[in-house]
């Protein structure tokens, strides 16, 4: 069983998974803003790798992947960093990337470095199933987790097509959009998320434009299994650029605070 | 299930948001190509409103000068002054099918954003256009005439704030509001059915250019030459002549030269990759991140090109080579005053290479230049370049 799968069976309350994007606003401060996310009780760290054009991020996280480009972040980077992060943690971690990235180191290659490294599971936004057969077999070689998203507006014939390929847990897209934090949550959550239910076993985390604890609460009551808090974290990690300390408090504080809003509204 | 294919290029690789709208828009398209009615009414703008068919022009003094037949496919002469409107009327009558209320445009040199707003004013469709910051500081005449036309012109201010930015910016634009938005791509790239869909829209170029030299000459050129920037009129000359003994020459931006770095030779200098949508020849460093390119043609500064293209390379079906930014600007020149004809900066790349291969060819050999569009846009960075106030 895959970290990922025995996290979610032994939990009785919905996951809290938390983005960072690797190696923002340099490699070092990165893995100390990992470290508080993952002191603060985040049940799944999923680390992004930058790309120069990711297509389906919002400023926030493009400004992210920029800090991080700048200070020299490569791939090799990132899975030191994951090294550095699963030397004192159990907690599942998610490599986020921009296909491109994969491809261009070799698609087994980036795979077994990514489990060499302590990773769990790998999402690739722009790669849809369609596109997967290698990835997905690499996956497979090397006990990963390949995680896909579902669209607010993924047809139903599509649906069979993702859950067929879908691994460790469904990533529910909230909203119409990109990545980025918003205020309130769509209507019909909750069907959303039962309809998914009656077709799979996986474990459904909804993730896009969730930005504190009312939302959290409410995704939580609306039946989600996970709920993904993304730029509102990268956020954090950009108000407090020159102050790690300020930024890992409050880093530590916010995160906490999600964690304790999946609690109540479990 | 995998669909899009060019040998081991092209493909579908985009967020889930947008798999069901490619399907729609690929279904839409098929029944399209089908609709008699639809097809007739492509025609009927084409001819009476675009200005096609376009003339094959014999360049009388250059063909003296460099001992060939030179031939010019004048889609400079098309209504906004280039090969793109070509494409901009086949998808706004398929987005018109499609029931889609807005249109959404990328530009670079602003080519492909004009014509896009002729044919949302034409159809009635409103348009907005992204447009990188830098190509809108040194394009601001095309800037003007797309707000003329009644488009809405949105600054990118994102990576290096050109053609790439853009595109990038109006899949964002189209992944937040999918329902209504028919996004209006300009060329043979990006993912399936739109490298095959630009494709066909262009076709029209090669057709008529084959129809004519065999008119003029009784025969097929010895060459066709088009510029590459993502390769959508390169691709409407080159399809039409796959099957034929003719060689096919894509030109793309050398930029400052290929070894300085400084370029958008995506076909000469780069490497396998995935950019918006699609798998093809990319600028990138080792790990996959994508370079900054440089030409002095806006519509050339792409570090990507069609997936179509990267096949024909491979199987060496046809040949892809540069020009400088300093020979670009030789051929600008050049043609102004040998026939009187000021083309674009991106076709003058295609020129540029085109008078380099005609010193190497008999006199009875015949080398057809697609002119993608006219030069007009272009004099006001010229003149800067030449420290001419005007």
């Amino acid at each position: 069983m895959s970290r990922i799968d025995a996290l979610f069976s032994g939990l009785e309350r919905p996951a809290c998974i938390a983005y960072l994007a690797g190696g923002d606003p340099d490699p070092e401060t990165s893995l100390a803003a990992v470290r508080a996310v993952v002191d603060a009780g985040a049940d799944i760290i999923e680390i992004g790798v930058p790309f120069t054009d990711p297509i389906a991020d919002g400023p926030t996280i493009r400004r992210a992947d920029n800090r991080a480009l700048a200070a020299g972040t490569t791939p090799d980077r990132i899975f030191e960093l994951v090294r550095a992060v699963r030397a004192g943690t159990a907690v599942p971690i998610v490599l986020m990337t921009a296909y491109n990235i994969v491809y261009v180191r070799g698609v087994d290659r980036f795979y077994r470095e990514a489990a060499e490294a302590g990773a769990d599971g790998v999402i690739i936004p722009d790669m849809p199933p369609e596109e997967s057969e290698d990835a997905v077999a690499a996956a497979g070689r090397y006990g990963l987790d390949q995680i896909f998203l579902v669209a607010p507006n993924t047809p139903e014939e599509r649906l069979d097509l993702v859950l067929e390929h879908a691994g460790g847990f469904l990533y529910l897209v909230s909203v119409q959009g990109v990545t980025g934090a918003r205020s309130g949550l769509p209507h019909g959550m909750e069907e959303r998320i039962a309809a998914l239910r009656s077709r799979t076993d996986l474990p459904i985390a909804v993730g896009f434009g969730i930005s504190g604890p009312e939302q959290v609460r409410a995704l939580a009551a609306a039946g989600a299994d996970g709920v993904i808090v993304g730029s509102a974290i990268v956020a954090i990690v950009e108000k407090h650029l020159g102050d790690r300390d300020a930024m890992c408090a409050e880093l530590k504080e916010f995160v906490a605070g999600l964690c304790g809003a999946v609690r109540d509204g479990a | 299930m995998k669909k899009g294919y060019f040998g081991e290029f092209g493909g579908q690789f985009v967020p889930e948001t947008l798999m069901g709208e490619l399907e729609a828009l690929e279904s839409a398209y098929e029944r399209a190509k089908n609709d008699p009615a639809f097809q007739a009414e492509l025609e009927g703008y084409l001819s009476t409103f675009a200005g096609r068919e376009t003339p094959l022009t014999y360049c009388r003094n250059l063909s003296r000068d460099l001992g060939c037949r030179i031939y010019l496919k004048r889609e400079d002469l098309l209504h906004g002054g280039a090969h793109k409107i070509n494409n901009t009327l086949g998808q706004a009558l398929l987005a018109r099918y499609m029931g889609k209320t807005r249109l959404i445009a990328e530009t670079g040199a602003g080519q492909h954003g004009v014509a896009t707003a002729i044919a949302g004013a034409a159809l009635g469709l409103p348009v907005e256009v992204y447009m990188g910051e830098v190509d809108m500081a040194r394009q601001r005449l095309n800037v003007f005439r797309m707000e003329l036309l009644g488009a809405t012109v949105h600054p990118v201010r994102t990576g290096s704030r050109t053609l790439k930015d853009a595109v990038s910016e109006a899949l964002r634009d189209w992944i937040a509001r999918p329902a209504e938005t028919y996004y209006l791509l300009g060329s043979a790239v990006g993912p399936h059915p739109y490298p095959t869909m630009v494709r066909d829209f262009q076709c029209v170029i090669g057709r008529e250019l084959r129809e004519q030299v065999l008119k003029a000459e009784g025969r097929l050129p010895t060459a066709a030459v088009a510029c590459v920037g993502g390769g959508s009129n390169a691709i409407g000359t080159f399809y039409p002549l796959i099957d034929d003994d003719v060689r096919l020459v894509g030109v793309e931006a050398g930029g400052e030269g290929l070894s300085t770095g400084k370029h958008g030779a995506t076909l000469c200098a780069g490497t396998k990759g995935v950019l918006q949508g699609s798998l093809s020849y990319l600028l990138q460093d080792r790990d996959g991140q994508i370079l900054e390119t440089h030409s002095v043609s806006a519509g050339l500064d792409y570090p990507a090109v069609g997936p179509e293209h990267s096949m024909l390379k491979d199987i060496g079906r046809a040949e892809y080579v540069a020009a400088t930014d300093d020979e670009a600007l030789a051929a600008f020149s050049l043609l102004s005053r040998r026939e009187g004809i000021i083309p674009a900066l991106e076709s003058s790349h295609a020129v540029a290479y085109a008078v380099k291969m005609a010193k190497e060819m008999d006199e009875d050999d015949i080398i057809v230049v697609t002119l993608s569009g006219r030069g007009d846009k272009d004099v006001t960075e010229v003149a800067a370049r030449m420290g001419v106030a005007i």
